[in-house]
């Protein structure tokens, strides 16, 4: 591929009508070929699981996989507070342009305009399509549906259920699996996991798996394999990920052949629950909704925070005056409700110059007791109590408050042992989403033909920092909207090939190199944990690959990523078998993965020389500390090519053009 | 502190199995019940034992993937409470925990501590979903108001996260609160009113296919679901199942 040209395949014709000239225009398949042609669908989350059911239900075969015991179970039900969707059912002033317009200008304009405007087209759909699937999304009085606010945006847009949205959405997608596997159209592989792609003449033409309970190495043909396996964030050890969630399916299509984009683009969320702990397994994220109704502060007194630290003195005994609300004090046309990136880097640089309120000093204070008084009030004027005590408003706010935010306020109660009603909850930034992934065309196709990738698994639509309530729109949208349209343009090409077989060269190979490793691992009877080199590589991401970067902790980070890898091949223990259920071997499986990967990540955050959302380098800042990008060299999506050693990757560029949107400095002021 | 781990150990699903000992130290309060169990896993594989094999996910209280009796408890001492979100200052130094697999015929065990839940799948696979296309060629989402009352109640319904608590909390090994909490989601919405009957009959007969206990009224399974799903699930079950036997034909 020396001289591949990256072709983005972006149709031509004004913006707006992009989508639908281009629907108007593809070749389609027969009813009855559709029949006789196979996909696979890998990971069964929002992006998996409506692609899965959406495939079935126009009548494709479908092979859906799955690491969990049930689709259900997939990390995007842990999403909490929203979905987008330009429906401008508030009459607030949002349109499809807007909702386009807010996620470049949110990704730092370094996303795909053509995608980013088809999400903000089709999203009004996905509330159409949930709602009469059944998902039951919050409503007011009347019986409509209702909306909130979410960071970076000015206008109330995000559909929600309760602080549950993921989970319901993704029940919403599962429950349509579910009339697709019970018709025979999905065939659905749970506890499953994808160790390797078969490309056949040039094609993706199946998968090796792995049975996690019998250890059953398994071939899979189809003529198409979608990834849908979500994100990479546990390559930072803690994250708000799910445990199991891994880069397996994405780093295995791309050494063999996918280009990774942007993979230093990681968002890092401003609303976790601080870590307290070296035994701590991973981080719990407070919803960023709760910034609608959260105030966001540290004391503005040295004196304040230690008496705090040393447990002399509560928050809540801080006096109006002596608090530092640094988001209003620095953006006061968004206030806490900037989007993600500043938040975080704002809570950071507080806590970097000594005013962090918990014992390890990374915590910042998220206070509802304005909002429990205001709606308190609000609540008393419509009860007709005209000298409502304070105590009743308090009363009366804390339960409004609690039936919108209940599950996490008990969420919070519960880890950290204190109640957020009556005192303010303590949060620090954690990596949350990742924004890189393997590089798609317009038609979410990869550098390999008939191999896919949706959902968080690609690079797409999310620039380099990703507004909230923005995933599950993009997952559902390529799940249910997008990809089979342009899946079918592809596959009109297939319907004479028949079934693919399993027993030609290429999946013996595969195979043999799956099980070469799988056999490696459980005979190398070293001296370390498969969790002790995860730890190690995670340390080092997080302190020179983590919300703040420069120059001189990436060269020493890619260094270290290489030791440890070296290390961990040689001297990484994995007890028992691999014809037996076994979770350390699995783990094995996906750590290696992260450990190269976490070297490219680092690579790719070298190579960028500017700030940009999720990647913020320290060599590359305004003089009061805000991101300084540069859209003259690095207006581009950084598309990287296995070569081997991840050092040894060879970076295309896709150009970004911007010929709807002006290139702004993105203030927030 | 420092605990006696008395943990279920069961190579496979053919297997005998049986509690073996284990010891942990210096464990802090802060941990999750989960962290915990991660430490006596590193040790064991630092002694070249297997670890402990459960399971779990999310971490956050929301997958449902955990589980675990936990001195004769799903998910252990705490109510509304998942595994991963038990915390070990709910315990004492000293403290003799035992820790077994989730108990159901309809729950074989597959390997020490995690058992074979997809009887739950195939229950919904009998009709937990609404027969429409996913085309996105539906009507606007405002064009059916449903009242808040019910469509907090379906939502109330919807939060079962499918973890097996009530079966493995109900002395009949019945699955009627996660049985009843999906038909009911369902069933109080105007979507999902065409297919109610249907709907319940078949996913109750898959119910007794699968070899689940009937309910006997005892309520354990509402008192150890962490989600605090509610019996009333199971009085509107019993009665859409019960309108379905008597209207529609065979």
């Amino acid at each position: 591929m020396a001289n591949f040209k990256l072709d983005a395949k972006v149709p031509e014709g004004p913006l707006a009508d992009k989508w639908t000239s281009y629907k108007d225009k593809i070749n389609l398949v027969n009813p009855a070929n559709k029949r006789s042609i196979d996909v696979i669908v890998v990971g069964t989350g929002l992006a998996g699981g409506s692609a899965a059911a959406t495939l079935a239900e126009l009548g494709y075969n479908v092979k859906a996989f799955c690491y969990q015991d049930s689709p259900r179970r997939a990390h995007s039900i842990a999403a909490q507070g929203g979905i987008n969707a330009a429906k401008n059912y508030q009459g607030d002033g949002d349109s499809n342009y807007r909702l386009f317009y807010d996620t470049v200008k949110g990704g730092d304009y370094r996303s795909r305009e053509a995608n980013v405007h088809r999400l903000a087209e089709v999203s009004g759909n996905i509330i159409d399509q949930c709602v009469a699937q059944g998902v039951p999304f919050a409503r007011d009085y009347g019986g409509l549906l209702d909306n909130r606010s979410f960071g970076g945006v000015l206008v109330s847009r995000t559909f929600y259920a309760k602080g549950q949205t993921g989970q319901q959405l993704l029940l919403g997608a599962y429950s349509a699996m579910n009339r697709q596997i019970a018709r025979g159209k999905i065939q659905m592989y749970n506890r499953h996991e994808m160790l390797d792609l078969v490309i056949v003449g040039g094609k993706a033409r199946g998968i090796i798996a792995r049975n996690l309970i019998t250890g059953e190495i398994e071939r899979h043909s189809a003529h198409a394999v979608v990834i849908a396996s979500g994100g990479y964030g546990n390559v930072y050890f803690l994250s708000t990920n799910a445990m199991g969630s891994n880069v397996t399916a994405g780093w295995k299509i791309h050494k063999k052949g996918a280009f990774f984009a942007n993979p230093c683009y990681t968002q890092i969320h401003p609303t976790c629950i601080p870590r307290s702990g070296d035994y701590q397994s991973k981080l719990t994220l407070m919803s960023e909704s709760l910034r609608n109704d959260g105030r966001i502060w540290v004391p503005k007194n040295m004196d304040d925070v230690m008496a705090i630290r040393e447990g002399r003195l509560k928050p809540t005994e801080i006096a109006e005056e002596n608090r530092d609300y640094y988001l209003e004090r620095r953006y006061p046309a968004f206030g806490n409700l900037v989007p993600r990136d500043v938040a975080s880097r704002a809570a950071k640089e507080r806590c970097d110059a000594g005013y962090g309120v918990n014992k390890t000093g990374e915590a910042v204070y998220l206070d509802f007791k304005a909002a429990i008084e205001r709606y308190g009030k609000e609540q008393a004027m419509i009860h007709g109590l005209k000298d409502a005590s304070l105590e009743k408003i308090i009363d009366l706010g804390t339960e409004v408050i609690r039936s919108k935010y209940g599950n996490l306020f008990q969420m919070y109660e519960k880890i950290v042992d204190e109640d957020p009603y009556t005192t303010p909850m303590m949060i620090y930034p954690a990596t949350h989403y990742t924004m890189g992934g393997i590089w798609v065309d317009y038609n979410l196709m990869t550098t390999i033909p008939g191999c896919y990738a949706i959902g968080e698994a690609n690079f797409s639509d999310h620039g380099a920092n990703r507004l909230g309530a923005s995933a599950l729109m993009q997952g559902l949208a390529d799940g249910y909207f997008v990809l089979p349209y342009t899946i079918g343009h592809y596959l009109s090409d297939d319907i004479r090939t028949g079934p693919i077989p399993t027993d030609s060269p290429e999946f013996e190979a595969a195979e043999n190199s799956v099980k070469e490793k799988l056999d490696f691992f459980v005979n190398n009877k070293g001296t370390h944990s498969v969790d002790y080199y995860h730890k190690k590589l995670g340390k080092i991401m997080w302190d020179k690959v983590g919300m703040a970067r420069s120059k001189e902790g990436l060269t020493e980070a890619i260094a270290e990523i290489k030791a440890i890898r070296k290390d961990f091949w040689k001297n990484v223990s994995v007890p028992g078998d691999s014809n037996d259920l076994n979770p350390e071997l699995e783990k094995a499986t996906r750590v290696a993965d992260f450990l190269e990967l976490g070297e490219l990540f680092a690579k790719d955050a070298l190579e960028r020389n500017e700030s940009c959302g999720g990647h913020f380098r320290e060599d590359y800042q305004t003089e009061d500390g805000e991101a300084l990008r540069d859209d003259v060299n690095y207006a581009y999506v950084a598309a990287w090519e296995y070569k081997g050693e991840p050092s040894d990757a060879v970076l295309h560029k896709e150009e970004l053009e911007f010929k709807d949107i002006e290139l702004k400095t993105r203030s927030y002021k | 502190m420092d605990l006696t781990l008395k943990i279920w150990r069961q190579k496979n699903a053919e297997d005998k199995g049986g509690i073996v000992d284990y010891k942990v130290t210096e464990i802090s309060d802060h941990m999750s019940f989960l962290e915990m169990m991660d430490v006596l896993n590193e040790q064991l594989i630092n002694t070249g034992e297997e670890p402990v094999a459960f399971d779990h996910d999310c971490r956050e209280g929301i997958c449902g993937s955990c589980s675990l009796h936990i001195n004769g408890e799903p998910h252990g001492p705490d109510s509304g409470t998942t595994t991963c979100q038990l915390h070990m200052r709910r315990f004492n130094d000293g403290d003799e925990i035992y820790i077994e697999p989730f108990r159901a015929k309809a729950f074989p065990v597959i390997k020490d501590l995690i058992v074979d839940r997809t009887s739950f799948d195939r229950i919904q696979h009998a009709g937990a979903y609404i027969s429409v296309n996913t085309s996105g060629n539906t009507q606007d989402a405002n064009s059916i108001p449903i009242p808040k009352a019910d469509a907090d109640m379906a939502f109330d319904a919807a939060t079962c996260i499918g973890c097996g608590a009530c079966v493995a909390s109900c002395k009949n090994a019945s699955a009627m609160l996660f049985v009843s909490a999906k038909i009911s989601q369902f069933a109080l919405l105007p979507q999902g009113k065409v297919e109610a009957a249907e709907r319940a009959k078949n996913m109750v007969t898959q119910m007794d296919l699968e070899g689940f206990g009937n309910c006997t009224n005892t309520g354990a399974c509402e008192v150890e679901c962490p989600k605090g799903i509610s019996l009333e699930n199971i009085a509107r079950m019993n009665r859409e199942y019960l309108s379905a036997s008597l209207t529609t034909a065979e």
